[in-house]
């Protein structure tokens, strides 16, 4: 029996185990739409800018670790999913991205909503597809989702001509493998080289574990291996929550935003094991300055190209950052390194997190009673700035797959369009975004798509007026020319206002959604409360202080020593 | 150059990867240097934008490309001429490696290897010029392929240094217009780069 292309595509995303496909149609991609909609068990959410589908579908895997299906038309519903390709290509989310296509007869032609997505993409995904024969679609769907999800995980774009989808083919079949000769993802680590990581843990006096988000499975190993040998643990931004954030030897989060103790133990430690991370600007500093007593790096990682890209590595080790640690682990005998963890602990208890508790109504404060609230039971997404930095800060993830952030590409109106994937994925658990009133601003418009599916994401927009990192660089280093950063005063709502910023409660209201307002410390508990309580996507604005600022801070290029600790 | 022959010591770093060349980190050499990186990709539409994309967006140059489908229709090879410290080229390999449609990658620069890329120059000759030409021809086994009343075209295919050497003879001449391939290289011996895994 023949069978159309859509049909396949369709049937394609049964197979693979796809739940729900977040997207927006077009006019090259009605035949996909005309059929999935019949699927039973397949949900589609419709969002209302396919940024946001993008997003969507990242936050989704992030929180599921399943690959988020993205469907979207040619020419601009396709470059509107760019910035959501390059933030999960950055931080390695495997996303399967399908978009429709002009039909072949007219590629290349300047047709209506026609753009080369296959060469846009090309450097913002781990590999792309155009589709020019319907035979080929179940094998390069089955091939999309294997790159996708396998190895170093990232997204992968299909692009499909319209009369690909309408095209039939006869005696259609899934295929059961896939097999790429020049795609060996599976790699099987070095005996001898763990061997030699072994032995330089035996000799280490300040081992300490750097763990990155590509260890994203490996919690149970490394308390294990941190416990075995007295060894403690760093994580970058997208490794919060792989090491519990609560456990005795968690130094928290390193590098420009990082604690002053995690920065103090890497600039310390005489041997670093990197699992699942890439060494990147924000967490080394100056390169020439990081980690100077560091008499090895043991670097575990699954993607050759990672390891000695920015620091030489003496102990390489590529491979699954599981199968290593538990290949690792038998090796390494049990040790104590008494002076080196008191030291570590001294740091942690002399160099705090802290912010000054006054009467003011300070974003951190906003953080640390969003925590108690929820008692930590809550994925948490965020946008991109101070924020982000408190959310990370003052909140303690112990769960992998709980903090949801654009860390590579730093994407504000990412974390809001996320969260929702993840209350898709997770319909009981509370999820919440913390924002900025700049980041906020920038997806917006899927405060519809969360009323609509029934979505009850708590948007904590931190409201500081300001884009507020970029104020505070140049604050600190631009002389405190605040250009371009001032989003409007705090009556701006006014008539007449010359920097009118919206009222977000209103907002929120338009769309059907709750809103809430806080200007003082005091309610700012009872507030959290109430939108845990009401079951709907709700608006939390918090009109925090302007000009606080995130600290510690090395600058950007400088060193540990160039720490400016903030606080008196 | 010199630490380059004891570069197996981190073999693990690309145990299943696509190539073998691994450089020992503590042992890199900061100089510069030209390789020829030749690949075997899959012989499909957009692999060669794939490849001189990676060097753009990370800032490597390409100093010349050849690329032709080998005695398998279906795979193309891609030789590569770039410059730069191991650390460099060291990326370079591995993120070429990385491209899904890269089978195969190999710095042939690393071992004993011939390479040569195809030169056509047309040069003024006139008068006693011309007989003076066709003897450097001679010396570098040069062949003439068109002849006109005030110039020769001639083809000539060597090392790049070798091919430099005939154009500086020529220079005074007068060299109309010339134009040259990107270098291909074969590793000498039974060596042989396939797509066959190990």
């Amino acid at each position: 029996m023949a069978i159309t292309g859509a049909e396949i595509i369709v049937d394609a995303l049964v197979r693979e185990g796809v739940q729900v496909v977040f997207g927006y149609p077009g006019g090259c991609v009605l035949d996909i739409f005309d059929r999935i909609n019949h699927v039973p068990g397949l949900r589609f959410v419709l969002v209302r800018h396919e940024q946001g589908a993008g997003h969507m579908a990242d936050g989704y895997a992030r929180a599921t670790g399943r690959p988020g299906v993205a469907l979207v038309t040619s020419g601009p519903g396709a470059t509107n999913l760019v910035t959501a390709l390059a933030t999960a290509y950055m931080d390695s989310v495997p996303i399967v991205a399908l978009t429709g296509q002009v039909p072949t007869a007219a590629i290349g032609s300047d047709a209506f909503q026609e753009a080369d997505i296959v060469g846009i993409t090309r450097p913002c995904t781990k590999h792309n597809f155009l589709v020019k024969d319907v035979a080929d679609l179940a094998r390069t769907i089955k091939e999309a989702f294997y790159i996708a999800t396998s190895g170093r995980p990232g997204p992968v774009v299909i692009d499909l001509p319209k009369d690909v989808q309408k095209a039939k083919l006869e005696n259609y079949v899934y295929p059961e493998q896939v097999r790429i000769r020049s795609y060996h993802p599976v790699i099987h680590p070095d005996a001898g080289q763990i061997r030699r990581a072994a032995e330089a843990i035996a000799r280490a006096s300040r081992p300490l574990l750097y763990v990155g988000g590509g260890a994203v499975e490996c919690q149970s190993q490394l308390v294990a291996l941190s416990e075995r040998c007295d060894i403690p643990c760093t994580t970058t931004l997208l490794g919060m929550g792989i090491f519990p954030g609560d456990h005795a030897n968690s130094v928290h989060m390193l590098g420009m935003h990082g604690t002053q103790y995690a920065n103090y133990a890497m600039h310390h430690t005489d041997l670093i094991i990197a699992v699942g991370t890439r060494f990147d600007d924000r967490v080394t500093g100056k390169l020439e300055e990081f980690a100077p007593r560091r008499e090895h790096i043991i670097h575990i990682d699954v993607d050759p190209a990672s390891i000695s890209k920015c620091i030489p590595v003496s102990i390489p080790i590529v491979g699954d950052c599981r199968q290593v640690l538990d290949r690792l682990l038998p090796l390494v005998e049990p040790k104590k390194h008494h002076e080196w963890i008191e030291q570590v602990r001294r740091w942690k208890a002399d160099y705090p997190l802290r912010y000054p508790d006054d009467d003011k109504l300070r974003p951190q404060h906003v953080i640390r009673e969003l925590y108690r609230a929820t008692g930590g039971e809550a994925i948490v997404a965020t946008e991109v700035g101070q924020h982000q930095m408190w959310a990370a800060h003052f909140w303690q993830y112990v769960r992998p797959r709980t903090f949801l952030s654009s860390g590579g590409l730093g994407t504000m109106g990412y974390g809001f369009p996320a969260a929702l994937g993840a209350q898709v994925a997770f319909p009981d658990r509370l999820v919440l975004d913390i924002a900025g009133d700049g980041s906020i601003q920038m997806n917006i418009q899927e405060l519809a798509t969360a009323v609509t599916e029934k979505l009850p994401v708590k948007i904590c927009i931190i409201n500081n007026r300001y884009l507020g990192m970029v104020r505070q660089w140049q604050q600190l280093f631009y002389k405190e020319n605040y250009s371009g950063t001032f989003l409007g005063t705090p009556d701006g709502r006014a008539a007449g206002a010359s920097l009118y910023i919206p009222d977000f409660v209103k907002l929120a209201e338009a769309y059907g959604a709750a809103g809430i307002r806080v200007a003082r410390k005091a309610d700012v508990a009872p507030a959290i409360k109430e939108a845990i309580a009401n079951g709907r996507t709700t608006i939390l604005e918090v009109m925090v202080e302007e000009k606080e600022n995130v600290w510690p801070m090395i600058p950007a290029g400088a060193g540990v020593e160039q720490m400016i600790s903030g606080l008196a | 150059m010199a630490n380059k022959k004891n570069n197996k010591i981190n073999s693990a770093a690309t145990n299943g990867s696509k190539y073998d060349a691994v450089i020992d980190t503590n042992e890199r050499a900061v100089a510069i240097h030209e390789h020829l990186v030749t690949c075997l990709v899959e012989n499909h539409p957009g692999v060669l934008a794939r490849i001189s994309g990676m060097f753009s967006s990370r800032g490597y140059n390409i100093e010349s490309l050849a690329v032709g489908t080998t005695h398998d229709p279906s795979i193309s090879r891609i030789t590569i001429a770039c410059r730069g410290d191991d650390r460099i080229i060291e990326q370079i390999l591995k993120q070429l490696s990385k491209l899904i449609d890269v089978i195969r990658v190999v710095d042939v620069s690393q071992s004993s290897h011939v390479e040569r890329e195809l030169m056509l120059v047309k040069v003024a000759a006139t008068g006693a010029a011309r007989s003076e030409i066709m003897q450097i021809c001679d010396i570098f086994r040069a062949r003439i392929v068109d002849v006109h009343h005030d110039c020769l075209v001639i083809e000539v295919s060597g090392t790049t240094s070798k091919n430099e050497a005939l154009m500086e003879l020529f220079e005074r001449f007068g060299i109309l217009e010339m134009t040259r391939t990107g270098r291909i290289a074969l590793n000498r011996g039974p060596e042989i780069l396939s797509v066959a895994e190990e």
